[in-house]
This record gives C-alpha cells, sequence and structure tokens, in this order.
C-alpha cells in the first residue's frame, strides 16, 4: 500500500509538469470536456431527476404528523440533494462511468506500448495523458453536480404535483426556506476533491499496468472500487471540516 | 554513429545483458539478433532510453544518452524515430494525425506544412487516401507503414524497429524491410533492427551483432554468416526447415 502511494505522488509530480505544448494541451483539454463531461450529462440527468422524485415521495410518505408542515418536503429534498446527493453519490456515479473509462483507456495504451512510444518522442505522457482528464474533470464536475442539483429539484416539484402528495406551493415555499449559500459552497468543494480523486487514482491505475489484458480489465475495476471508497472516506472528512 | 559501450542489465538474480559493446553504423541497417530471450529487446530498449542500463553507457554521436537526465534526453529523443512491434499507433487518431503527432508536439509548422510533410512520407511508404482511417479499419502492413511514416516524419536521425515483420505474411514483411533499407539509404539515418527473421537478416542485414544469452557472440553481415561456423549462430541460422534444407 506504501509503496503504491509512493508511486501515486510520484506520477502526480509528472502529471503537474508544464505541459509540452499549450495549444495541444488545450485540444485534449476540450477532447476531455466532451468524453469525462458532455457524454456524461444524460446519465447524471436521468438519475437527478428520479431521485429527486422519490426523496420528496418518500418525505411526503414519512410526515404523519398534522403539526409538520408539508413545506418539509421541499426544504428536505432541496438539503438532501445540495448536501449529499449531488455531490457524493453523483461523483460515485461517475467514479463507476469516468473512472472506469480512464484507467481501461490509459491501460490498453500502455500493453500496446503506446505510452512508450510517446516516451521515446520525448513527450511526458502522465503529462499528455493525465493533466487533461483531471482538469477537464475538476472544471466540469462542478457543473455537472450543480446540473444535477438543478434537475433533483426539478423532479422532486413534479413528483408532488403529478401525485398531489404536495401542493407546488407548499413544495416551493420548502425549497426556499432557511436556505444557506454555503451548502453549495460545500457541496462544490467536495465536488473539486471527488473529481481529482476519481481523475487522478484512475490514471495512476491505469498508467501503471503490467501486463496486458486481463490487468487491463483488473485495473478498470480497481479504479472504481478504489475511488468509491475514497470518495465515502474524503466524503467525512470534508463533511467533519467544513460543516462542524 | 550510436556506441554501445559494455552494457550490463539484470532483472533480480536474471541477468539479461552481460557487458555487451558495439557500433551502430550510420547510413546502414544494423540488426540485432537471436534467439527468443537472448536480450534484444532489452538491448533496443536500453538504446532508446524505455530501460536504463545497470553497467556501461550508450553515446549517439559522441552524445551520452543512458547517463542523461530524462530532461535532457529529449534533445536526443527528437532525433529518433521507433517502430514499435505492434505499430503502437494512437487508437484515437486517425493515419493523419498519427503522423503528424510528432510534428505538433515538436516544429512549429503552420497546418499546410504539416500536412504536406504527412502526405509526402505517407506516399513514400506508398500509402495514398488513407489519411482520414483510424488504426483499426487498416491491415498489419498498412499500420506498420504508418508507423514508419510515424517515425521518419520529423527527420530523424536514428530509426529504431522493433521486429518490424512481426505478425506478417512473408510478401509484406519483405516489402517492408526494402522500405526500412531504402529509408536508411535515402535519409542516411542510422537505423537499429531488432529481428529474429532469417529473411530480414539475409535481405537486409548489412551489419549484423547476433546476442546469445546476454552476450554479443558474434559480428557480421549478410554476406557472412551462412559461411560462420560459430556453432551457437549456425543452431540459431539453420533452426528452420527452409534455411536447413538451403545449407544442403
Amino acid at each position: 500500500m506504501l509503496k503504491m502511494l509512493g508511486e501515486y505522488l510520484i506520477l502526480l509530480v509528472e502529471i503537474f509538469k508544464r505541459p509540452d505544448k499549450g495549444p495541444v494541451f488545450r485540444r485534449r483539454l476540450l477532447i476531455e470536456f466532451v468524453g469525462l463531461g458532455i457524454d456524461s450529462m444524460g446519465i447524471v440527468a436521468i438519475i437527478s431527476i428520479f431521485t429527486g422524485a422519490i426523496v420528496a415521495i418518500q418525505t411526503a410518505y414519512n410526515i404523519d404528523s398534522p403539526l409538520i408542515p408539508l413545506s418539509t418536503v421541499g426544504f428536505t429534498t432541496r438539503q438532501m440533494m445540495i448536501l449529499e446527493f449531488s455531490p457524493t453519490i453523483i461523483s460515485l456515479i461517475l467514479a463507476g462511468k469516468v473512472g472506469s473509462r480512464i484507467a481501461s483507456e490509459i491501460g490498453t495504451m500502455r500493453v500496446t506500448e503506446q505510452i512508450d512510444a510517446l516516451r521515446v518522442m520525448g513527450v511526458n505522457p502522465a503529462n499528455y495523458l493525465i493533466l487533461p482528464k483531471i482538469t477537464a474533470s475538476m472544471l466540469f464536475n462542478p457543473v455537472l453536480i450543480v446540473f444535477s442539483m438543478g434537475l433533483g429539484l426539478c423532479g422532486g416539484w413534479l413528483a408532488c404535483i403529478v401525485t398531489g402528495l404536495v401542493t407546488s406551493t407548499d413544495f416551493i415555499m420548502g425549497l426556499r426556506s432557511w436556505f444557506e449559500p454555503f451548502t453549495v459552497t460545500y457541496a462544490i468543494i467536495k465536488t473539486l476533491v471527488f473529481a481529482f480523486i476519481i481523475s487522478s487514482v484512475s490514471g495512476y491505475l491505469g498508467y501503471s499496468i503490467k501486463g496486458g489484458s486481463v490487468e487491463v480489465g483488473e485495473a478498470s475495476t480497481k479504479a472504481v472500487v478504489y475511488s468509491s471508497i475514497l470518495i465515502i472516506f474524503f466524503d467525512l472528512v470534508l463533511t467533519q471540516l467544513l460543516l462542524t | 554513429m550510436i556506441e554501445v559501450k559494455n552494457i550490463s542489465k539484470a532483472f533480480g538474480d536474471n541477468q539479461v545483458l552481460k557487458n555487451v559493446s558495439t557500433i551502430f553504423e550510420k547510413g546502414k541497417t544494423n540488426l540485432i539478433i537471436g534467439q527468443s530471450g537472448s536480450g534484444k529487446t532489452v538491448m533496443m530498449k536500453s538504446c532508446i532510453g524505455l530501460i536504463d542500463p545497470d553497467e556501461g553507457e550508450i553515446l549517439f554521436d559522441q552524445r551520452p544518452f543512458s547517463r542523461l537526465a530524462e530532461k535532457k534526453k529529449k534533445d536526443i529523443r527528437k532525433d529518433m524515430g521507433v517502430l514499435f512491434q505492434g505499430g503502437a499507433l494512437f487508437d484515437s487518431f486517425n493515419v493523419e494525425q498519427n503522423v503528424m503527432f510528432p510534428l505538433n508536439m515538436f516544429t512549429t509548422m503552420s497546418l499546410s506544412e504539416k500536412l504536406d510533410r504527412v502526405n509526402f512520407v505517407l506516399k513514400r511508404v506508398n500509402l495514398e487516401n488513407v489519411n482520414k482511417l483510424y488504426p483499426s479499419e487498416i491491415s498489419g502492413g498498412m499500420m506498420k507503414r504508418v508507423a514508419i511514416a510515424r517515425a521518419i516524419s520529423n527527420n530523424p536521425q536514428y530509426l529504431f524497429c522493433d521486429e518490424p515483420n512481426s505478425g506478417l505474411d512473408p510478401k509484406t514483411a519483405e516489402v517492408i524491410d526494402a522500405l526500412i533499407s531504402e529509408i536508411t539509404e535515402e535519409y542516411d539515418m542510422i537505423t537499429v533492427i531488432n529481428t529474429h527473421d532469417m529473411n530480414s537478416v539475409l535481405q537486409i542485414g548489412q551489419r549484423i551483432n547476433f546476442l546469445y544469452k546476454g552476450q554479443l557472440w558474434w559480428k557480421g553481415d549478410m554476406h557472412t554468416i551462412l559461411e560462420e561456423e560459430n556453432p551457437e549462430l549456425q543452431e540459431f541460422v539453420f533452426s528452420t526447415e527452409l534455411t536447413r534444407r538451403i545449407k544442403k
């Protein structure tokens, strides 16, 4: 484990060197925005809408006491989406989708000697391949998370309207009650840390492969497992640091 | 010229290269031959800087490559072209983008200049109208030719080819050998080829280095190799039915 941590830190030093050529880096960054960010919008949208709807319905279902106002449904949906669901659960889903993609893409390049080809050409492969992925993830994941928050709230609102459990007025009143802007800042800080974890850990696992196709598959699985565990761990650490 | 001076390399207890010294000459096809496990690949990887030898040094035109820091190796690397065994073409790039890659990274050429150069080298390796195809859409022989085009696109002084004929039919292999030989002469490069293909040895072996159990066992050329009495070399040269029949 210590050896792995050491290798990961050494790789980070290589990754964060100045790119060989600015225009090439920018072009790769745009490609990664599409591959890692825009291509993930569909799954983020679907999951966010449905989860927002489910949270709203479950909250409404659990409110038995007439003393609890129905606007609590909107309030709870907002808090759940902003504080935990959008930054953490969506990051876990991205660890599966984006993390496995990064590890298998870079791992395949390793076993087919494409990384060696970059190195003998005088290109820093870690910087060329992984830095655009980390940058794209850290710039685009906060956009995805804000997008998820918005869609989740819309999903909750739609569910309340369609089922008739809560009126639109009550739901919106709940959404607007006791809003603390720092919760959004907290969610974005978490997202940035999680985006770094997903892209750098998956990049490391793909980059350090030795072997063939079996090892590419293993690295892809490990990327999801390790990223998920680290996300949960840092979720706890950041929550403790930022909210208490 | 490239001078390999007393290089040794071990992986754990396995001594793969033992005090190997040789010279690769300019304008010639310099072959490294030997059986699997003889240390050919480690020697080639040491030459191109993918493996650091434990002892000895490699000099590129008097420039000590193996002892340089990674950052300083870059100047020599820019003069290198490498053809990997599987081609190592970038999957996400088409043929044109693959060949243009070294030009994008290391030159200040305009796009039209780069395109002219790409089309020129592709024509040189007898490939035309394939610019927009991806590696998965072309044959093994075409892949090798694209890889050669990429290797020579930036006018290298040194060309390294690792098993250029592996996985190719004999006719295509001969075409690739002839192409490498022609390019070497035309560009006056130092070409180093790692092979165990006897057809290549006899077709383009202007300088041959035979490795046996990690040691440089014999040096010669395609004209002398068949007459050599060295038993280990004979065993390698006449290891196939075809060469045994020729010997008779």
